[in-house]
């Protein structure tokens, strides 16, 4: 069971929750299985979210490990200029 | 081949990364050799130009091009209605993700004219003398509605509303009326109120900024190919083809392989070349008229119709206790970005406190859209305003404290394991040995005449990678092409060609760099958010480690020994030790040369999507003289301190430094978009929108920290947009120590700051702070 919060301004962008348990191994699956666990999220997780595990973040990693002690974001896809 | 590791290697000696080599480019660029958007022609090609709407705000109740098609030299006409409106609410994911319904809407007006340039038709000619004939022959019927420009203004319910569909997104429930408040956004970390019950010192200030253009020399400027097979060739200036191409095919119903883009040269970018402009019109006019279309963008074109940066209006509030510890951080950013929604607040929020380690802070942000043209990327998207309020603010505290302003930040600076505002905890970053560099400058320490102020001031970018392909081939005569996919902007050929040289074992010259087109390799991200040392960088080491393997495997065959017992050392494949037997090195040339006779031609790539890009923090420090009798400010003094995690090419490296710095002192001392009363915009020319030239700034000295980024085996980290975060509060920062003055409001152009000293004195209106 890998701990899942909302960062940046997605954190209220589930009524209120920022903070979950999902059973993942992969980042594809925590988000698969967030947007199950959380409908509400799931157009926002769609159209593309950054992950950050343990401080480190990935932009498109579906299939970067996310071990169960981790700490784990879900953040805006980064852009820049 | 196995993915490169990514941990930095301390022990590793460089050869040739690190040193200044001549960049590959340099002749071409001086000579005027190089072929940038404009230069490109094709045999009977036509001259496009584009009819833009005089209101900054209208319906679009008819076209009619009628008269306009039937003038001799005419050959197609294009509106709204050669373009079809994407029924969905897909997006196109370039510097951010960017609805395509607006990018349509953006490229040519739809329903309404939503400032002033917004397009609204174009005629491809035989001349520009004859499309322009055609332009002025083109009637319009426009119902002029009531705009808005300004910011606060645009957030007023009473204010005119831009998109009868735009309810404000990020807040419950959803609001009853539309408004031209695009998005709320919010970040909050620990409990603001418990924070501020801790204060002892509290300074809460209000800001606003100009919109200000990236400021780029090359107007937008590209060439169209359709032909009647449905194939097309575009040529453009851009910083990423591939989105080029991909954005065009999508909004002219095309297969994406049926379209070839080729990036030009490009004189500069900064951001505002991320997203299309002219580049689907002229492949419409050309499919249109069966002829290749040429459309270049006139200055005021620029101005008025590709993205400027966000105005803004925003409120700092920081607390501390008496020795300077931070309890607290509050905002509030309102960004305007244009007519349409996607301002970069979302990444001021984010950035606001990044530089510090706070326990508690609450950032609400709001995307604003106002009768402007719609806003696009410029360095470090929506940092730089966030930077100017909070550092600005922090300025204060420092002097409300009686600290020194490098101190109070070495207090409270964010760390390694220090928990964002936005959510992770930082990895190991320069910010502190910034800080420290800064304090033991000469430039700290020096003695400052009457009327003269220093400024400091820190800056964040967040950096990413994205997805990147390089291919390395090797050459009969040991030299070696490394085709890259990404525009070349900053330097980045020549750091490229750096890394092969120092994997391969060969010298610098003997690489050399290509931007390849859009059918030549995979999909690559744009050049933008500081990702191209890092990202292709790591995608030329792994391509330059798969073509030694496939070298050491040829070296392998030809002396009959296992390839496990070749190395590569120093450019040559070598015996790996006395076992593997007694065999003179083969170089890269003495393989290549061969290569028919040992399997065919030899090539290393890598298709990679790059994750682990370093986060990237700076600290400048100012000089300035303000001249009292004239308000104006003149920049004495400037010193960038930045951390690259490893400098592939130092100069390049500087480049970037002083280049942000020097956008960074234009906005904030002079660069700003006028508007009239009656919407337009007042100054689109270098004339009248000033940016600062050679004569305007001193010297721009350059530090370069190394604190390794671990998700890199150089340990590089992106540079670009950084420099441009720290200045607009370091100078507004060294004004407030020459005058006393706190300027509140950017640019801090000679009248404003004349009318702040003169309310200051008491002579003029108001008194106090300038507002």
């Amino acid at each position: 069971m890998v701990r899942v919060m909302l960062g940046g301004s997605l954190k209220n962008s589930a009524g209120g929750l920022s903070e979950f348990d999902v059973e993942a191994g992969t980042i594809r699956e925590l988000l698969t299985r967030l947007g199950d666990q959380q409908p509400q999220l799931k157009p926002i997780l769609d159209k593309g979210v950054a992950v950050a595990i343990d401080g480190q973040i990935y932009r498109n990693a579906w299939l970067e490990p996310v071990p169960p002690d981790s700490e784990v974001f879900i953040l805006p896809r980064l852009a820049g200029g | 081949m196995a993915p490169v590791s990514k941990r930095p290697d301390p022990e590793r000696r460089f050869k040739q990364v690190g040193t200044r080599p001549l960049r590959p480019d340099g002749v071409d660029k001086v000579t005027g050799r190089a072929k940038f958007g404009a230069d490109f022609v094709l045999p009977g090609m036509l001259i496009a130009k584009v009819l833009r709407s005089p209101h900054p705000h209208a319906r679009i109740r008819a076209i009619d091009t009628s008269t306009a098609e039937v003038l001799q030299g005419v050959k197609a006409v294009v509106t709204r209605d050669d373009f079809p409106d994407p029924m969905s609410d897909e997006t196109m994911t370039g510097e951010g993700d960017e609805s395509l319904r607006d990018i349509v809407r953006n490229v040519m007006a739809r329903e309404k004219a939503l400032y002033e340039g917004h397009a609204v038709a174009a005629v491809a000619a035989t001349s520009a003398a004859v499309a322009r004939r055609a332009l002025a022959a083109i009637e319009v019927d426009y119902e002029v509605l009531p705009h808005v420009t300004d910011v606060d203004e645009a957030m007023r319910p009473e204010a005119p509303v831009l998109h009868d569909d735009m309810f404000t997104a990020g807040v419950e429930p959803k609001p009853e009326r539309p408004s031209n408040i695009a998005k709320r956004y919010d970040i909050t970390l620990g409990d603001v109120a418990e924070g501020f019950a801790k204060a002892e010192v509290v300074v809460e200030r209000e800001f606003k900024t100009e919109a200000v253009h990236q400021g780029y020399i090359e107007p937008q400027a590209c060439l169209a190919s359709y032909g009647e097979d449905g194939q097309a060739e575009l040529w453009c200036c851009t910083q990423g083809h591939y989105f080029v191409r991909n954005a065009c095919a999508k909004i002219l119903g095309m297969d994406i392989s049926r379209l070839r883009v080729t990036a030009s040269e490009i004189g500069g970018g900064f951001g505002g070349k991320t997203t299309v402009f002219i580049e689907p019109v002229a492949l419409a006019l050309s499919r249109k008229a069966g002829r290749a279309v040429k459309l270049v963008m006139g200055r005021d074109e620029v101005f008025r119709a590709t993205g400027p940066t966000s105005s803004t209006s925003m409120r700092v509030k920081l607390g501390a206790t008496a020795d300077g510890r931070i309890t607290a951080g509050q905002a509030e950013l309102k960004y305007q970005g244009g007519a349409f929604a996607g301002s970069p607040v979302q990444w001021g929020a984010m950035s606001a406190f990044a530089c510090y380690d706070l326990e508690h802070v609450e950032v609400v942000g709001y995307d604003v859209v106002a009768n402007r043209p719609k806003a696009a990327a410029y360095r470090a998207p929506g940092s730089p305003m966030a930077a100017y309020a909070v550092e600005s603010v922090v300025d204060e505290l420092a002097a409300k404290l009686g600290m020194d302003p490098i101190e109070l930040r070495l207090k409270n600076a964010t760390r390694e394991g220090t928990q964002a505002a936005y959510g992770p905890k930082f990895g190991p970053n320069g910010l502190v040995a910034t800080l420290k560099a800064a304090r033991e400058h000469a430039h700290y320490g020096a003695p400052l005449g009457p009327g003269q102020g220093r400024g400091v001031a820190s800056g964040f970018w967040f950096n990413f990678g994205g997805e990147t392909c390089v291919s390395l081939n090797a050459n009969q005569d040991g030299t070696v092409v490394l085709s890259m996919g990404t525009p070349d902007i900053g330097g980045s050929r020549a750091a490229q060609c750096l890394i092969a040289a120092e994997e391969l074992g060969i010298p610098y010259d003997k690489v050399r760099a290509i931007v390849a087109d859009s059918s030549s390799l995979g999909y690559n991200d744009m050049t933008g958010g500081s990702r191209v040392a890092f990202a292709v960088g790591l995608a030329t080491i792994q391509a330059a480690r798969g073509l030694v393997e496939t070298l050491c495997a040829r070296a392998a065959g030809i002396w009959g020994i296992p390839p496990e017992a070749v190395v590569w050392e120093d450019g040559h494949a070598k015996p790996a030790g006395a076992n593997a037997g007694a065999f003179d090195p083969l170089s890269l040339e003495d393989i290549a040369k061969v290569a028919a006779n040992t399997g065919g031609p030899i090539a290393g790539h890598a298709e990679i999507n790059a994750e682990g890009a370093g986060v990237s923090f700076g600290t400048h420090l100012v000089d300035v003289e303000v001249d009292k009798e004239t308000g104006r400010v003149s920049v004495l003094r400037y010193t960038v301190i930045q951390d690259a995690g490893k400098a592939i090419h130092p100069s390049y490296v500087e480049g970037q430094y002083q280049g942000g710095a020097v956008q960074g002192i234009g906005w904030a001392l002079n660069e700003e978009y006028v508007y009239g009363d009656d919407g337009r915009l007042q100054n689109p020319g270098f004339l009248d929108y000033r940016v600062p030239v050679a004569s305007d700034v001193p010297m721009i000295d350059t530090v370069i920290v190394e604190v390794p980024n671990p998700g890199h085996p150089y340990g590089v980290r992106g540079v670009g947009e950084t420099p441009i975060v720290p200045p607009l509060a370091a100078v507004a920062n060294a004004v407030a120590k020459a005058t006393g003055v706190r300027m509140t409001t950017l640019p801090m152009s000679p009248p404003r700051v004349w009318q702040a000293l003169q309310a200051a004195a008491g002579v003029g209106p108001g008194s106090g702070p300038e507002g």
